[in-house]
């Protein structure tokens, strides 16, 4: 299958390992990705800080870009979710109902990588290799806006040495909710604060999401405590192989880099 | 109506009742996330209601065709509110009650301040009711001389306490029952005191404060949780029982109630009386259901007064996005759900409606400029609109919101830059490489000015990577 890879302005810029690890995942299951070079960011900041006019000509790019792919693929429950429930709201709040429509049938065809690997291609094993004790933080748009459910669960169970730990109270958000962080700074602390406390007591030593900018959250918090916590993205665990792990530019050692937040 | 509007209609009015905070959110949040006795008393509490909810909620095999049918049944009614209201007038006053139209607080209170007197009393006993808390009814009533008494047993500890409720439905969600004890010992006329801080030790002290007013009080005020067109009935749900002794001890009887709470048919009530009880307080069934038609003679209160009001309610309906907020049965389920509210409690808030659909309705009622920090209150995790019964879509009206308020012109003039930039793959690319190479952010962003410093008090920036994603793809 060929898939365009949506890779999502915050994974381009400063997490490329979780953008790299999905492309060489879905490679690695037989599948062409190809980059459409044009992409930059989908708007999502400035559609959820109050600036729709400003998101308008960032959702026009959007659909100009991906429009010509079958599939299109992105390692973000958020982003997805913004394609998908918010791009033509924009567009009609504009007045713009060609777009909106073009909108929906790019939605239509974009996939949170979770979604694709189970729904689409059906595959829960996919061949990873992963040695560490992991527990998975589900981000607040895969669970409700896209409802992802257990397919991310259902693809860790299956990589093989993984301890898979459950994180108490998974559901509750780990206080991210982007300009959030910055605009209501104390609030998402306290958010942050619960969250760390439930992810050091499953004595996990990785943190997972399918979000960079959650892991970039917590990743953050636990960086500061230096609480001995790393996160990675769903897609570098699936993407290691007992031969390499993803995310470091050409396999390399089995313990995966430091990455989101990272550790001293 | 005493006005005619032409155009947008009128937002509520500066100056009189709840709605409005004295400072922005993250301003109060700040202190009350420092309230280590808060925190506790809140995290508790609305931990116990969210597990007793969902249980009740998960025996319903039919649930979410309930809050299917609740949003449709709501919808409906604000497509044909102004025929609805004036059917509902027409069947109240066929039943004996006399039917008023306030367009604002201010008339609201004017109104019902003119019927105390002229039932010459100087005492009101309340039953729990948010609109008479939105419009300030108390103070009104005090200014004029009359004394209000509320007989809800929570709402009591925040009138003895010199408080406001935090809570829609729990209105002293924020005391423990040893500072409940200290409210009661402190201003509660004829206390024991040697009352302990048990539950039912300090139920019954307030039930026998309340127990003379009950019998000795002729005039009573209560809201309304629906209102039946078809049959001009009222309907309010309470779980203590001082709510049927108001409605049906007093001579006069007094309702305050928004209209976006009328409902067209009986039969409607149905589905609101197992969606509202089940959302809210995590009960099977309501324990103190009272309902009321006009004035029956020789059986409870003889004389019968609604008031209708507006307080900024057409504005909203003018709205097609934010106009769901109406759809609300203050069921209180989003804030117990809320992660937010969880932690900052409802004093943060500013308004009487704190919590997510607070934050949604107040900024409609007063206009945003006067809201404007609300609709930022929340992480958009959508926690709300999966517990909604009535399945108010409130992330998305949050979103909506956010569109209309007065934005920081800084911040205006950034968001605009970056989308600029974001538009033009070149120029992204080079901002890509100059946050890279730059490192303005000084050491794990330690060096960043307000507002970005909000993140890295608590929080690492993560080390910018050698190369982006797309110098990777290029070079591959």
């Amino acid at each position: 299958m060929r898939v365009a890879l949506f890779v999502t302005c915050l994974a381009d810029t400063l997490f490329p390992q979780a953008a790299m690890a999905t492309v060489r995942l879905l490679e690695r299951l037989g599948h062409e990705v190809v980059f459409p070079e044009g992409q930059t960011c989908c708007g999502q900041m400035h559609i959820n800080t109050g600036y729709p006019h400003d998101a308008l000509r960032l959702v026009r790019r959007h659909v100009r870009v991906f429009a010509p792919y079958d599939v299109v693929v992105a390692p973000s429950g958020s982003c997805v979710g913004s394609v998908r429930h918010q791009h033509a709201t924009v567009a009609r709040g504009a007045g713009d109902e060609r777009l909106a429509s073009r909108a929906e049938d790019v939605a239509a065809r974009t996939y949170e990588l979770s979604e694709f690997l189970v729904d689409v291609l059906g595959v829960t094993d996919v061949g990873a290799y992963y040695p560490h004790r992991v527990t998975y933080h589900p981000t607040c748009h895969s669970l409700r806006m896209l409802r992802v459910g257990d397919r991310p669960l259902r693809l860790l169970r299956a990589v093989r040495g993984l301890d898979l730990v459950e994180l108490p109270q998974a559901e509750q958000c780990c206080g991210f909710g982007g300009t959030f962080a910055v605009k209501n700074a104390d609030t998402s602390t306290a958010m942050l604060a619960d969250k760390m406390r439930h992810v050091l007591a499953t004595g996990a030593d990785v943190c997972t999401a399918g979000d960079a900018s959650c892991l970039m959250h917590i990743g953050g918090g636990l960086s500061r405590l230096r609480a001995g916590v790393r996160t990675v993205h769903l897609a570098e665990i699936l993407a290691s192989t007992e031969a390499g792990v993803a995310g470091t530019p050409d396999g390399g050692a089995v313990a995966p880099a430091p990455t989101t937040g990272g550790t001293r | 109506m005493t006005r005619s509007f032409l155009g947008m209609p009128a937002t509520a009015p500066p100056g009189v009742g709840h709605l409005r905070g004295s400072e922005p959110f993250p301003v109060a949040a700040r202190r009350a996330l420092s309230d280590a006795q808060l925190r506790r008393n809140l995290g508790h509490a609305t931990a116990t209601i969210r597990s007793r909810s969902a249980a009740v909620v998960g025996e319903v095999p039919d649930w979410p065709q309930l809050r299917a049918a609740g949003r449709a049944i709501k919808t409906d009614t604000m497509a044909r509110l102004p025929e609805l209201l004036e059917q509902l007038e027409a069947a109240v006053a066929a039943a004996g009650g006399t039917v008023h139209w306030a367009a604002d607080a201010v008339e609201a209170n004017r109104i019902v301040t003119d019927l105390v007197r002229a039932a010459g009393a100087d005492r009101v006993m309340k039953v729990k009711s948010m609109v008479t808390q939105e419009i300030g009814l108390n103070e009104a009533l005090l200014s004029a001389g009359i004394e209000p008494v509320e007989t809800d047993l929570a709402e009591l500890i925040v009138q003895l306490g010199d408080d406001r409720p935090s809570h829609i439905l729990v209105p002293a969600i924020h005391r423990n029952r040893a500072e409940i004890r200290e409210i009661f010992l402190r201003a509660m006329p004829g206390v024991d005191p040697a009352l302990t801080d048990e539950p039912a030790a300090l139920a019954a002290a307030a039930r026998r404060h309340l127990r003379q007013t009950f019998l000795s009080t002729r005039v009573a005020v209560s809201g309304a949780n629906f209102a039946v067109a078809e049959t001009g009935t009222l309907a309010v749900v309470e779980s203590e029982g001082n709510g049927r002794m108001c409605l049906t001890l007093p001579e006069t009887l007094i309702t305050v109630m928004g209209i976006e709470k009328v409902i067209p048919t009986w039969r409607d009530l149905e589905v609101f009386l197992q969606l509202l009880p089940r959302a809210s307080t995590g009960e099977r069934m309501n324990p103190y259901t009272s309902m009321w038609t006009g004035v029956t003679p020789g059986d409870g209160p003889q004389t019968f007064h609604l008031v209708l009001l507006d307080n900024g309610r057409s504005a909203v309906l003018a709205d097609p996005v934010g106009r769901q907020a109406l759809h609300c049965i203050r069921c209180s389920a989003c804030l117990n759900v809320c992660p937010v509210y969880e932690r900052t409690g409802g004093h943060a808030y500013g308004s009487v409606y704190p919590g997510p659909i607070g934050a949604v309705l107040s900024p409609q009622l007063t206009g945003v400029e006067d809201n404007a920090s609300l609709p930022y209150a929340s992480s958009l995790c959508g926690a709300c609109y999966d517990a909604c019964p009535v399945m108010i879509d409130i992330p998305s009206i949050l979103v909506h919101l956010r569109g209309r308020v007065p934005h920081p012109k800084a911040e205006a003039a950034a968001m605009a830059a970056a989308a600029y930039t974001m538009d033009h793959p070149a120029l992204y690319a080079a901002a890509q490489r100059a946050a890279r190479l730059g490192r303005l952010a000084g050491r794990r962003g330690r060096g960043l000015p307000p507002p970005l410093s909000g993140w890295t008090a608590s929080r690492d920036l993560p080390e910018p990577p050698p190369q982006t994603f797309r110098q990777w793809w290029a070079e591959r």
